[in-house]
């Protein structure tokens, strides 16, 4: 599993990356691994409020839908339209050309609650036991 | 698993444990008025040959199109089945098999629906389409529920020449929504002046009925016109989809989704019901498409094989974010339609539906040499024809052997006097003849 040290990551398997003044999320290794070849991305639209922990996007797999929650408030600024012709990209390369949405934070300090990497490592391993 | 009905001390701990005495405290909350007191009414023992006999009497005091000439129509078409359609459906791989939940295991069913998706396409104009839905009106309200995920708008503008019975589903489906309902022309078509000033950029859809409830041919391309503008959707719903043997398909004319009733194809009439509704749209919107869907693909020696796609939608698997809570077919009807649309062909069902048309237009001959035909809008195989006192009318035509049609004022008061009028391929010229002399001689 691949879980890169200078991203942030969320209980719901998504990652943050701070990127000058925004934010880039998308969902991590361990998530596109589980859910199997990924067949359609929903993409939120740009312009759309949201607000952390709100379902803004989803990632679908031939057996089953998984929502993405927002790991900050604030609005999106920028989707990735490759995803709507190649969604496989998230599975190809999650943490770069797979991203999902980039969004303009309203108070950047909300990144704070997120894992580092060794956390959610060690967040997975946990869950993974149970 | 062994079965052994509730005992007593079984009732007892159940009750007790949702802290009620007794089982007639479950209902004391249900009206006194319509609470049953005492035993039912039921007639003292009988031999099996003798309750055959019972309802053998009971059933002959039917009367329908088996024992009238009926111009029934109103959403529900008299046409002629063959046999086979029967036998067909009969056979007990379909008869006796719900909806699949291991559905890979029967192809012969995925295949079928398969081939019942591929005609409602190619009748529709549209490109995709799904594995039909429990009946007309369903699917229109459906319909609206789609147009509202996909344009995320929350107001839907529906004709009041739509069917009385489905603006009624849509009413309940849509109860935390603004539906408005715009009025009709003096030319019995969607007002379109009212449609202009009511679609706006909070507008989801357009539902309007083709041909509609009066039977008018509406002219889809202007609605659709105005719909755009305001990218609001256009949802067409059709009850009798005969018309389209003759008449250009809703995907032609600019519809977005394509809904109605396949009862016409195959599908006895039967008191009103069930029949299977069909549901499609534009390949664009097929994530948003509620129920079953079927695919083809191959297996991995590349041979030909049927799956059920996009599941992802369904409630079995996105539960509360499913695009609806219907995640089953009408697969047994939509079977009798499929195959009654094979035995027709394309070319059949363009002869029948000429027949519809060219009999309708007979009767509407006919039927002017004694009362008032008020419209002048081009229909299909049903119209509107007016007679003074006309439910007595209609009386009088029952016992001379004809179902001489529906009154309008049941749904529409303002239009006393007024009678919804249906011909199917299966009047023939001599009754149609019988019914204009039959209407002469009761209006003396």
């Amino acid at each position: 599993m691949d879980t890169p040290e200078h991203l942030k990551y969320t209980t719901e398997h998504e990652w943050a990356k701070v990127d000058g003044d925004l934010v880039v999320v998308g969902i991590t290794d361990f998530a596109q691994d589980a859910l199997g070849e990924i067949v359609y991305v929903e993409l939120p639209d740009k312009g759309d409020e949201i607000t952390k922990g709100d379902s803004f996007a989803a990632v679908e797999s031939t057996k089953s839908v998984s929502d993405l929650f927002a790991p900050i408030s604030g609005e999106i600024v920028d989707i990735n339209e490759v995803l709507i012709e190649s969604p496989e990209t998230v599975n190809d390369d999650p943490y770069g050309e797979g991203w999902i949405a980039k969004i303009s934070p309203y108070d950047r300090v909300e990144l704070e609650d997120l894992m580092n990497s060794d956390d959610y490592n060690d967040y997975v391993e946990s869950q993974f036991e149970e | 698993m062994e079965y052994t009905s509730l005992s007593d001390e079984d009732i007892e701990a159940m009750l007790g444990s949702i802290g009620v005495s007794s089982i007639e405290e479950l209902f004391s909350h249900l009206p006194e008025a319509l609470r049953l007191r005492g035993r039912l009414d039921l007639p003292c023992l009988a031999s099996e040959e003798e309750v055959i006999e019972r309802l053998q009497e009971l059933a002959g005091n039917n009367s329908g199109s088996h024992t009238h000439t009926s111009f029934l129509g109103g959403g529900v078409y008299d046409h002629f089945i063959p046999s086979v359609v029967k036998h067909m459906l009969l056979r007990s791989e379909f008869y006796s098999s719900y909806t699949p939940y291991q559905p890979e295991l029967s192809q012969g069913n995925l295949q079928a629906m398969f081939e019942f998706q591929t005609m409602v396409c190619e009748i529709t104009g549209l490109e995709v389409a799904n594995a039909s839905m429990y009946d007309g009106s369903t699917s229109t309200a459906e319909a609206a529920l789609m147009a509202m995920r996909i344009t995320r708008r929350p107001k839907v503008l529906v004709s009041s020449l739509l069917h009385p019975s489905y603006r009624s589903v849509l009413r309940t489906f849509l109860v935390n929504s603004p539906v408005v309902e715009l009025g009709l022309t003096p030319g019995a078509a969607t007002n379109l002046a009212e449609l202009e000033s009511a679609v706006d950029c909070e507008t989801a859809c357009m539902i309007v009925q083709f041909p509609n409830f009066f039977g008018t041919v509406e002219d889809l391309e202007a609605i659709a016109d105005i719909c755009w503008h305001k990218g609001a959707l256009m949802v067409v719903v059709t009850n009798e989809p005969f018309c389209f043997g003759v008449l250009k398909s809703p995907g032609e004319l600019g519809a977005d989704i394509a809904v109605g009733e396949f009862q016409p194809f195959g599908i006895p009439v039967s008191y009103g019901g069930p029949y299977a509704g069909f549901f499609a749209s534009r390949m664009k919107h097929v994530r948003q498409m509620p129920g079953r869907m079927i695919g083809e693909t191959v297996d991995v020696k590349g041979r030909r094989g049927y799956v059920v796609t996009l599941a992802t939608r369904e409630q079995f698997i996105r539960r509360e974010k499913a695009t609806s809570n219907i995640c089953t077919s009408q697969s047994l009807f939509a079977l009798a339609s499929t195959i009654y649309l094979s035995l027709l062909g394309s070319r059949g069902l363009r002869e029948l539906s000429e027949q519809n048309l060219s009999k309708a237009e007979y009767a509407k001959r006919r039927l002017g040499e004694h009362v008032e035909l008020p419209f002048a809008a081009p229909t299909f195989n049903e119209f509107v024809y007016k007679c003074p006192g006309a439910r007595g009318v209609l009386g009088k035509l029952a016992r001379k052997g004809f179902l001489g049609g529906v009154p309008l004022d049941e749904h529409y008061p303002e239009f006393t006097d007024h009678v919804l009028f249906a011909v199917t391929e299966r009047r023939t010229r001599d009754e149609i003849d019988g019914f204009a002399d039959a209407l002469k001689g009761v209006l003396g």
